[in-house]
Parts: C-alpha cells; sequence; structure tokens
C-alpha cells in the first residue's frame, strides 16, 4: 500500500473564505454577463423597406394566423414586431474556433489532470504496482 | 442502514435513508423536468420554426435515451448518493468528479430559478386578466421556494411523495388538454395546416434548435441522485428512468402537437407559458384553469426535485471535502443535507430575478450538455477499467459503445447548436467552470483524502 496522504484540517475562516469565492465566481461569471447584457438570445427585427401601413397581409399572415394572433390580443403592429424578429446564424470562423478550442481544451485539461489524480487514489486504494 | 449512524473509520457517520422505490425515482426524473412540456422547449420554435423544433424534441430524445440507458447502467452499480459525481470519482478521478458535481449543482440551481421564474410570470398573467394592476409576483416566488426548501430541509419521503402528486396532476392535465381539443378536428378545433410554415431558417434553425430541444428532457438524469436512497438500486433506478423517458417523449410530442396548432409560430417561440396559452385560445374555462394550474404544479414540482437534486450534489462534494466540510452535514433528526439545502436557495433566487428566462435556462443546458458530454466518456471508461463479468451490474445497457458514440456526437451538435445565437452564454460558463478547476487542481484538492475517494467493493481497475 502506499503511504495514505493526510489532507490538512481547514479552518472555520477557510472554509468562509472558500464558499465566498464560490459566490463571487458564479456571480462574477454567470450573472455579470446577464446584468451588463454581454450579448447572446437576441433575435433583431428586420427594418421594413419602405415605411408602410403595417397590415395582416403586409405581414403574410393567412386568416387563420390573423384569427389566432387576435384572440391573443395582438394588433398587426404589435404582432409585427414579433413576426419580424430573426435570429442572425451567420458564422464567424474565429469565433466558432475560439469556443470549438476552449471546450476541447477544458476537457483535455481536466482528463488529463483527473487522470494525474486517479492514479493516486487508486494507488493509495490498491497499493501501487510493481514495475 | 436505514437507521442512524453506522461506524467507520471508528469515527460515526451519518447515511441518508433507504426509503425509496421506482415510483419514486419516475416522480424524481419527471417531475423535475414535466415543467420542460410547460415552458422553455418552445424557445426552439424561435430558433428553428415549429417543425424546426419538432425534429429537435425527436433528435434530443435520441440523445436523451441514450443517457438514460448508460446512466442506468452506470447508477445502478454505483449506487451512491451523488449520483454522476460519484461515478466520476471512481472511474475518471477527482477533478472530473469535481467538475460532475457542480454541473449537476448549476444545471439544477438554474432549472430552480427558471421554475420560480415561471411561477411569477404566470401570477403577473393572472393579475393581469383579473384586473390587478402593479402586482408584484416577487413575494410570491420567495415564498414558494421557501416552503420547498422547507419541505426538503424536513425530509426526503414526504418531499418526493408530494413530487408524486403534483407531477401526475401535471401529466394528467396535459393528457385531458389534448383530448379537450379535439385533436381529429384537423381546421375546425386545430390549425396545423394553416400555422405551419415549413423551416423559417433552413436546415441550420434545425440544428439551432437542438439547444433548446434539450429543455423538453433537461433534468431525467436526476434519478440517479436518489441512488444512495433507493431500496433497490438495481431495480428501481432502470425501471424509474426508463418510465420516465417514455412518459416524457409522449408529453413532448403531445405539448408540441397542442401548442403549434393553436398558436403561429412566431408568438409561440418567445411566449413565457406556451400551453397556458395554447388553453387560453381554447376558450374553454375549465381547460384554462386545468393549465393554470397544470403550469403551476409542473414548476413547484421541477423547483422541489432541483432543491433535492442540487443539495445531494452540493452535500456529497461537502462530505469528500471537494467543497467545505460545512457543507457534508446531515440533519441529526431529519437525515437530510439541510445546509447545502439553504446554502443554495439565494442563488437560485436572485437568478429568478433578473427576469432572463431563455439565458437562465440556457445556463441550465449547458451545465447538463456538459455533464451528458462527460458521461459518454465515463461509460467507455467503465467498461475498459471493469469489463463485463469482472462486477455486478444491475443493468447492463445493450450495444455499446453505439450509445456513448451518438450521445458524443449530439452534444457536439449541441454546442454548435448553442453557439448559434447563444455564444457568448457559452463562453461565460466555460470560463466559470475553468477558473472553478483551477481553484480544485491548485487549492481544494490539497483537503482531499486520496484514498477515501474509492469507496466501491470492485477490485483493482484494469491499466492501473
Amino acid at each position: 500500500m502506499a503511504k495514505a496522504y493526510l489532507p490538512p484540517k481547514q479552518t472555520g475562516i477557510g472554509q468562509f473564505v472558500d464558499s465566498i469565492f464560490l459566490i463571487v465566481l458564479v456571480y462574477g461569471c454567470l450573472m455579470l454577463p446577464l446584468l451588463f447584457n454581454f450579448g447572446g438570445g437576441e433575435s433583431a427585427a428586420e427594418a421594413p423597406a419602405e415605411k408602410t401601413e403595417i397590415t395582416w397581409q403586409s405581414l403574410q399572415q393567412n386568416e387563420v394566423m390573423q384569427a389566432q394572433w387576435e384572440k391573443l390580443g395582438y394588433s398587426p403592429e404589435e404582432a409585427a414586431e414579433l413576426i419580424n424578429a430573426r435570429f442572425d446564424y451567420s458564422i464567424e470562423p474565429i469565433s466558432l474556433g475560439v469556443t470549438a478550442l476552449v471546450i476541447l481544451g477544458y476537457f483535455l485539461f481536466v482528463l488529463k489532470y483527473s487522470e494525474k489524480e486517479y492514479r493516486d487514489v487508486i494507488a493509495e486504494r490498491f497499493g501501487r504496482t510493481q514495475k | 442502514m436505514s437507521t442512524a449512524a453506522t461506524a467507520e473509520s471508528g469515527k460515526d457517520r451519518l447515511f441518508l435513508l433507504k426509503v425509496l422505490g421506482p415510483i419514486h425515482v419516475w416522480a424524481l426524473g419527471v417531475g423535475i423536468v414535466l415543467v420542460g412540456e410547460y415552458m422553455g422547449w418552445n424557445f426552439s420554435v424561435a430558433k428553428g420554426g415549429a417543425l424546426g423544433s419538432l425534429i429537435a424534441c425527436w433528435v434530443i430524445g435520441l440523445l436523451y435515451t441514450c443517457v438514460a440507458m448508460i446512466d442506468s447502467e452506470v447508477t445502478s452499480t454505483v449506487a451512491a448518493a451523488g449520483g454522476q459525481y460519484t461515478q466520476a470519482k471512481h472511474i475518471i478521478g477527482p477533478l472530473m468528479a469535481f467538475n460532475v458535481g457542480l454541473y449537476l449543482v448549476m444545471a439544477y440551481t438554474m432549472l430552480e430559478a427558471a421554475d420560480a421564474l415561471i411561477v411569477g410570470d404566470l401570477l403577473t398573467q393572472l393579475a393581469e386578466e383579473s384586473g390587478v394592476t402593479d402586482f408584484n409576483a416577487q413575494a410570491f416566488v420567495v415564498l414558494t421556494i421557501a416552503i420547498l426548501a422547507f419541505m426538503n430541509y424536513r425530509g426526503v419521503l414526504m418531499t418526493l411523495s408530494v413530487n408524486f402528486l403534483i407531477t401526475a396532476v401535471a401529466f394528467i392535465a396535459i393528457i385531458v388538454m389534448f383530448f379537450g381539443i379535439s385533436p381529429w378536428n384537423e381546421g375546425v378545433t386545430i390549425f396545423h395546416g394553416d400555422l405551419l410554415t415549413g423551416l423559417p431558417y433552413g436546415w441550420i434553425g434545425v440544428v439551432a434548435a437542438l439547444q433548446f430541444g434539450m429543455w423538453y428532457y433537461l433534468g431525467i438524469e436526476g434519478t440517479c441522485q436518489a441512488a444512495e436512497e433507493v431500496r433497490s438500486a438495481g431495480r428501481s433506478i432502470p425501471l424509474g428512468t426508463m418510465c420516465g423517458m417514455i412518459t416524457l417523449l409522449i408529453a413532448a410530442s403531445l405539448t408540441w402537437f397542442m401548442a403549434s396548432g393553436l398558436l403561429p409560430w412566431e408568438y409561440l417561440g418567445q411566449a413565457m407559458v406556451p400551453l397556458y396559452d395554447t388553453a387560453r385560445m381554447t376558450g374553454s374555462p375549465m381547460l384554462q384553469t386545468l393549465l393554470f394550474v397544470g403550469t403551476l404544479f409542473a414548476a413547484v414540482a421541477s423547483a422541489n426535485g432541483c432543491i433535492n437534486d442540487a443539495s445531494r450534489a452540493w452535500f456529497s462534494m461537502g462530505r469528500d471535502r471537494y467543497m467545505p466540510t460545512w457543507f457534508g452535514a446531515v440533519h441529526p433528526r431529519y437525515r437530510t443535507p439541510f445546509r447545502s439545502i439553504v446554502f443554495l436557495i439565494p442563488i437560485a433566487v436572485s437568478f429568478a430575478f433578473t427576469g432572463l428566462l431563455d439565458q437562465v435556462i440556457t445556463f441550465s443546458i449547458l451545465s447538463g450538455l456538459l455533464g451528458y458530454t462527460f458521461m459518454s466518456i465515463n461509460v467507455i471508461k467503465f467498461r475498459r477499467k471493469w469489463p463485463l463479468g469482472v462486477i455486478d451490474r444491475g443493468y447492463v445497457h445493450p450495444f455499446h459503445p453505439l450509445p456513448a458514440l451518438m450521445l458524443l456526437t449530439l452534444c457536439t451538435a449541441t454546442y454548435f447548436a448553442t453557439y448559434l445565437g447563444y455564444g457568448p452564454q457559452l463562453l461565460s460558463i466555460m470560463v466559470f467552470y475553468i477558473i472553478a478547476s483551477i481553484w480544485f487542481a491548485l487549492h481544494r484538492y490539497k483537503y482531499v483524502a486520496r484514498g477515501d475517494q474509492f469507496t466501491m467493493t470492485w477490485p483493482r481497475p484494469a491499466g492501473y
């Protein structure tokens, strides 16, 4: 058996500091981008080519669609904002590449580092193998 | 085991009570997820159109079938609290386990935030329809979550028994609504022929819709959080999980059918409570009331299950010193992870108060997605380290490694889907996990006892 690792005992203050760090991490990484609107989740409305009166016909809504919009309490003007909203799916190769690298790099790091830690766990639990 | 303390290493350690059966496992899984049929799934309509959303629903159904198959095998073999977190400790290693624990906590906490947000929106809508102005739903949101937290604090059996009842009502509401709108009367009571408009973004929209397609099923893997508290893990976990998946596939298809046949897709794609809106379109006060109750119950059941699951994952990490050990305490009387329950509630409520449902949901989806990516790697390593026959498995999933490879492929497609429209959220959550991983590796891991990470009575893994 490998000699058992004896972890230090964490003080109450140390535990408190770690808990605060985690809260700051959650709010810093996830809440701040939401509050300061760093982007994402936005669908922009396409501007009409020329200023015309908005009607159900100009919004290309058939009779059934029109009836359903009206049941929901929408006028053509109010519905136009929703009907004309569209996501932009244009792909920027650099941002896509960076995103892919970040995800791949993250998994490689976690798996590689875990493997190192796992060997210690197995060595302590089952003993070191003879080479 | 079901009694209080068991002596371990010369020191008394409290364990969770073994009181649950397959029906509780079903209620835990479906209870968390069923709210996904009542809200959130419809953002996939905004990303790919109504038909794109249906295709996403089925493709992601395949992803979750892989998840359920893989999870049933590993969980019925590693029957301990913490679910996938405990699996990662035994199969991949501490840093992966730490990350998996965080995925679970964040996925369920953000889902709980979305549930709270829906309760608020629903009550606001009711107030508006009743002519009440200046209604502030936040107090009701806090009250709802506080009551659920108290139930979780008091005991798991009562919590999940209540979940079973309210989940059953929410599921029955969908079935009653389906028959209530007479779906066989196309063109009279339902209008797919006139409302479906093809694929507004083409096939890239279908891929983009995969992101919110996950919302139909997200959280079903939560069944394995109860592994330490079920009487027979080998029977209850696979049975409860598979029945849950079948329930959700039926509910998801019915939900899409009703909503897309009564609401214009542009409205449906941004609606906060789409099934309730669908009920409003029928003009039936009975259906409207039923769907109001169904939506409320689904959100409450989901929040209830999320508090249960997130706190168990956090508790497990505290017990193993991956987090401060203060969180690893079990209540001496109720045997619940009471400190973990209380700690996570304010985080969920504060994210609910942002009011940004699609973005809060995206954080939950991404944490879930990272967890599914882990599962595909995990099961391959599990079979390599302990081939069939070496250890007792409660359940063996068929066609290995096909489900794992399919899962990895679909996860990759869903990362790309999230990049389309929600790229900044994808990067911000990756930054969160990267910083947390560095913190664990450089600081937190020194408090972890190495050999204690492997507690199963299995032989040495092959290759080590």
